[in-house]
């Protein structure tokens, strides 16, 4: 069974706990829940994937907190990284 | 639980029985390495900022030599430094343990001094060499934490396993000290809100709102998301942090350790967790935290980071099973169990707890069988600082 972790109720991605193929079933626990995906990529352990569509712009939530933003669209179920994720913190371009 | 450590004459417990051949600058760094090769038990340090190097660097090794893991201190100048040996002997004698200095000018050259060093050390060794361990309650022991080579891994496993074992210590009397204020970028609330009161939640908020500002400096292309971080599967820097701030467990943060300004702190009498306002860079933020008095450092990595350090003992925790299977032989606790689903945060825990005492009472660590002995001193450049308009923490 490929397996993955969503920590906060509030996560809009997952964490990985198993290599993935594109098209795979995942187990997703969240608490005491278990939630199915169909991941869109081929994605490596310890890597995230979107539980949800997530727009451009919009936050990326793991902790329940903020740890970054979309740079482009992310469908369900696809690799959520530095591709199309950026950091809000420690830039000296943003300011 | 007790440990078995050697009391130092200020009160303070080590847990090695150390001597440490201090070479003031690097200048006189291989002098210092051939008379500590003289003697068993003996290692040989140094800084690399020059003889004038500035406090925060007297400071840590000041603290260092008065770090209860060292139980006497042989220091090597010169001559002609600007931070002479003779000053810093002064004030690691204040922890009453004993401290000789020589100087290479003042004995007339490289070969008298290996002469004279040699002679002062194995003196040296033959006292030390009685001292024997006793039994301490662990509100005697203070540990460091740090993560590097961090992966998904270290938020999920690594880090909070030693937070775990962080709450065990504390609640049996201890301390604990994290040190790394750029991998708290990001996760200031879950920091602040442990704030035993409203002074340590400002500090808490300027120590990282200081450490950011030195990293985004417009241009300057500073990164502190390793090549292993991004591969790991961590995308962000508030990303990592999250994960990072684990490790200091859910007990109350007492205080903010000052590491400029005048002095550098040392853990209080008042017992719990602490953080340091220092540097996320392994070998460095080890010496910062044995010159606050930890006696033992426990490193959390993903990607499998082996180091050691020449006065703390350095536990090596892995949360990447996969790592593990292929480094068992450079870790020392494997919280990989914990991703793989066969043991909790909990249970790993407790044995990272176990660990920590029975390295405390004289257990090798991988890091001291494999002989590393990395040693490196921090300095925030008050230049850098003036310029940047940050004064030191209160």
């Amino acid at each position: 069974m490929k397996r993955a972790i969503i920590i906060n109720k509030n996560d809009n991605v997952a964490s990985l706990l198993s290599d993935v193929r594109k098209n795979e079933t995942v187990h997703a626990q969240l608490g005491e829940t278990m939630l199915e995906y169909i991941v869109k990529d081929s994605i490596q352990f310890g890597h995230k994937f979107a539980v949800k569509p997530i727009k451009k712009g919009e936050n990326i939530i793991k902790y329940g907190e903020i740890i970054g933003r979309a740079t482009s669209d992310i469908g369900e179920g696809c690799h959520a990284h530095v591709h199309n994720i950026e950091s809000l913190r420690g830039r000296g371009d943003l300011f | 639980m007790k440990f078995a450590g050697y009391e130092r004459p200020d009160g303070s417990v080590g847990v090695r029985n150390l001597i440490l051949v201090m070479a003031v600058a690097d200048c006189s760094e291989p002098v210092a390495r051939a008379i500590a090769r003289k003697v068993d038990g003996a290692v040989a340090v140094t800084q690399h900022y020059g003889c004038i190097p500035g406090e925060m660097v007297a400071n840590t090794l000041i603290g260092v030599g008065q770090n209860p893991n060292v139980a006497a201190v042989l220091l090597i100048g010169m001559g002609c430094e600007g931070m002479p040996a003779q000053a810093l002997a002064k004030m690691i004698q204040q922890s009453g343990k004993p401290v000789e200095w020589i100087a290479i000018q003042d004995l007339g050259g490289t070969r008298k001094t290996m002469i004279e060093g040699e002679k002062i050390i194995k003196s040296l060794s033959r006292d030390v060499g009685n001292y024997q361990r006793n039994e301490f309650s662990m509100d005697k022991l203070t540990v460091g934490v740090k993560c590097g080579g961090s992966d998904t891994t270290s938020g999920l496993a690594g880090n909070p396993s030693v937070g775990f074992a962080v709450d065990m210590l504390v609640d049996a009397g201890g301390s604990a000290i994290m040190s790394e204020p750029i991998e708290a970028v990001g996760a200031e609330e879950s920091l602040a809100r442990k704030a035993v009161n409203p002074e340590v939640k400002e500090q808490i908020y300027k120590m990282i709102a200081d450490e950011e500002k030195r990293w985004k400096i417009p241009g300057a292309q500073m990164e502190f998301m390793c090549r292993g971080n991004v591969e790991g599967g961590l995308t962000t820097i508030e990303e990592k942090s999250l994960g990072a701030v684990h490790k200091i467990g859910s007990r109350p943060i007492m205080g903010v350790l000052k590491t400029a300004g005048g002095h550098l702190e040392k853990v209080p009498d008042k017992k719990g967790c602490y953080l340091q306002d220092s540097t996320h860079m392994e070998p460095m933020a080890m010496s910062i935290m044995a010159a606050a008095g930890a006696q033992i450092v426990i490193f959390v990595s993903g990607c499998g980071g082996t180091f050691g350090h020449a006065v703390v003992p350095f536990i090596k925790v892995t949360g990447n099973p996969e790592i593990y299977s292929r480094m068992a032989d450079d870790m020392d606790i494997n919280a990989g169990t914990i991703i793989t689903g066969e043991e909790s945060v909990d249970s790993v825990g407790k044995r990272i707890y176990q660990e920590i005492i029975d390295v405390a009472s004289g257990k090798q660590t991988i890091g001291e069988i494999m002989g590393y002995d990395n040693f490196s001193v921090f300095r925030r450049d008050p230049r850098m600082e003036a310029l940047l308009n940050i004064s030191p923490l209160t």
